[in-house]
């Protein structure tokens, strides 16, 4: 059941993606292009995501836990640091240089485009750093504190 | 080309209704994701953990969810009778860097378009408030940089 419910909602997502025309990069490059021919259409599909959600949140975090058992995860970190600011901007240089975020990406991969599947891959190696650079940084401070409190 | 010192807006009622249920649409997965399994429906975090190492036993969750994001584009062209347009200018070395930069960024900043833009707006997260103005800047930033400055 947790299995079909994540797949509808990929697909759900998906559509949303299609039917806005946030899986076409020349689109998501005419709503960045602010100075150009700017097609501001996007904007609407962001705020009715977030609108949306926002009311469905209220409503389904009423509940003690999910409707398919186990418990609500929730993003617990409150801190505005580097990472979040540094790897947020480095995001937003490549979307822009592209027009592709991931989802748009993965979902655009079913047109069977060799440059989609080139993003994607170079997309996949660049999660991979950075969860090695965690990692590494992780084992870094547990070898300088054993006790194992987070840096 | 448009006028100098015109500010030039591009949309049609249509593009107005099709982008604001296709952001609807968004909206619906995300809160059926919570709904259901309890989790924000953020893609990098779903697509970066299809790799080891895995901290949990979610791996089919993650997987389906992906299938599905892969699936919907054909589900689409079944319902719509029509072909997605996806029309992609980069070149190789652009898809290559802006990959990376993707990939690395989000996993860096703890989400992308879909974790920090819709759902943790959504939740009015500062840390996601911060992350979209960011990345919403920075890619404004870009495309300017390559439309308006080098390829000007």
């Amino acid at each position: 059941m947790r299995v079909l419910a994540s797949f509808t909602s990929g697909i759900l997502f998906g559509l949303g993606l299609a039917v806005s025309g946030l899986i076409n990069p020349a689109k998501v490059l005419a709503f960045l292009d602010i100075a150009g021919n700017w097609d501001p259409s996007l904007a609407f599909t962001m705020a009715a995501a977030v609108l949306v959600t926002f009311i469905g949140y209220r409503l389904v975090l009423r509940r003690q836990r999910p409707l398919l058992g186990g418990m609500f995860h929730l993003p617990t970190a409150t801190d505005i640091d580097g990472r979040l600011i540094g790897g947020a901007a480095l995001f937003g240089i490549g979307w822009g240089l592209v027009g592709f975020c991931p989802g748009p990406a993965l979902a655009a991969l079913s047109t069977g485009s060799a440059h989609v599947l080139l993003f994607v891959i170079a997309m996949f190696a660049g999660m991979a750093l950075a969860r090695w650079l965690d990692r590494s940084a992780v084992a870094a401070s547990s070898q300088a504190n054993p006790t194992g409190g987070k840096a | 080309m448009q006028a100098q010192g015109v500010w030039v807006v591009n949309m049609t009622a249509e593009d107005l209704m099709t982008a604001t249920a296709g952001g609807a649409l968004i909206g619906l997965a995300a809160v059926l994701m919570m709904a259901t399994i309890g989790r924000i429906a953020g893609v990098s975090g779903f697509a970066s953990r299809l790799f080891p190492p895995y901290a949990d036993d979610q791996l089919l969750v993650r997987v389906a969810f992906v299938a599905g994001l892969i699936g919907a584009p054909l589900v689409f062209t079944l319902l719509a009778g029509r072909a997605v347009p996806v029309s992609l200018t980069a070149g190789a070395p652009l898809l290559i860097v802006g990959g990376l930069l993707v990939g690395f960024g989000a996993v860096r900043g703890g989400g992308c378009t879909s974790g920090h833009g819709v759902c943790g707006m959504a939740r009015l997260s500062r840390r996601s408030i911060i992350a979209t103005l960011t990345f919403m800047a920075t890619a404004a930033v870009t495309v300017f940089v390559m439309r308006h400055v080098i390829g000007g």
